[in-house]
């Protein structure tokens, strides 16, 4: 059996050389005390630290794939770059509307002065016009659901990311726990789906029928 | 039966382009006394102290929701009868049913057009 102070020996000079620590250590460390001692472990011992250092292993591989990935991006650049987006064509397409309801507007004024039949025709027009310009409530919402989605996703990779950090520095624990906050915050949960796709929406009709059936 | 279109018709929804969009297409249908609110909580205040003959809703809002802001219409004894229309995209089963249960007058799925705006308020006016 090889003497205690032996090992503590070999420990001292593994923490020397990787004085950060990671999961690549550990397997080392592993893979150290049982060169050092597998003469003194039983069958079962050395199985449960031969899969031990494998799992040190596959934790070691999963960081260094997620660093590759680049996930942080993810969650500081691409999901709040969409949603900035998103955001931006909410607004723009507000402006558009509004513009539209105020030429409306200005037309309704002056359709008195028509003939009876050219106000009729006006009137009619711009009544569908108004019926168009709804649109910008429901994208309005469609849009606000894939936010909320990207969102979820950003705060999904977050999480990943703070399970297996690439680097052991605490910066991204936090942004992770933030992302999962800031996405939390934006879900209002007493909101409900909103506007559902075509597919698969009851139409007025259907809804005609279904109140129908209460009478 | 001829309906009252000198009435007020309180318009509540959060999204101020879609109460000018129901506002203009009120006006269309010769309903000029409109006022509008942006939330449930406003609205009920609105219609607490003023004289209103028809409520027409959003349903989602906050902080207060167009089905809570109905559940308090038919729990208040002046506001109880008041005729209430709900205008939303949620068109699930599930949704209808719950305004219903809740006492809504009429709904109306969105995107909706002048025609049927006005063949619901003459059913839902028709029938106070």
């Amino acid at each position: 059996m090889h003497d205690l102070a032996s090992v503590n020996s070999r420990l001292e000079q593994l923490r020397q050389r990787y004085p950060q620590g990671d999961a690549e250590m550990i397997g080392n460390i592993v893979r150290a005390v049982l060169t050092t001692m597998r003469g003194d472990l039983t069958a079962n011992e050395t199985t449960l630290l031969a899969e031990i250092e494998e799992l040190a292993s596959t934790v070691a591989n999963a960081r260094a794939e997620i660093a590759a990935l680049g996930a942080d991006d993810i969650t500081a650049s691409h999901i709040p770059s969409a949603t900035d987006e998103l955001d931006a064509i909410v607004a723009h397409t507000a402006t558009a509307t509004d513009s539209i309801l105020e030429c409306c507007e200005k037309i309704d004024t002056v359709t008195p002065r028509l003939t009876p039949e050219d106000a009729e025709v006006m009137q009619d027009v711009v009544t569908r016009i108004y019926e168009a310009c709804s649109f910008q409530d429901l994208t309005g919402q469609r849009i606000t659901k894939v936010v909320a989605t990207l969102k979820t996703i950003e705060a999904k990779v977050a999480h990943i990311i703070d399970v297996f950090p690439p680097d052991p520095t605490g910066d991204r624990a936090e942004a992770a726990a933030q992302a999962r906050k800031d996405a939390s915050d934006d879900v209002a949960p007493s909101l409900l789906n909103g506007p559902q796709l075509p597919a698969n929406a009851m139409d007025q009709s259907d809804i005609d029928a279904l109140l129908a059936s209460f009478d | 039966m001829a309906i009252d279109k000198s009435m007020n018709v309180l318009i509540v929804d959060d999204y101020k382009t879609m109460l000018r969009i129901i506002r203009n297409l009120l006006k269309q249908i010769d309903f000029n006394n409109v006022e509008e609110a942006s939330d449930g909580a406003e609205a009920l205040s609105k219609l607490r102290t003023g004289n209103f003959g028809l409520v027409i809703s959003d349903w989602n809002m906050q902080p207060m929701t167009g089905l809570e802001l109905l559940q308090e219409v038919r729990q208040d004894s002046k506001l109880k009868a008041l005729p209430f229309i709900m205008i939303t995209a949620e068109s699930k089963t599930e949704n209808v049913v719950a305004a219903k249960q809740a006492g809504v007058s009429n709904y109306i799925v969105k995107p909706f057009n002048a025609e049927t705006l006005k063949d619901k308020i003459e059913k839902v006016l028709g029938h106070a």
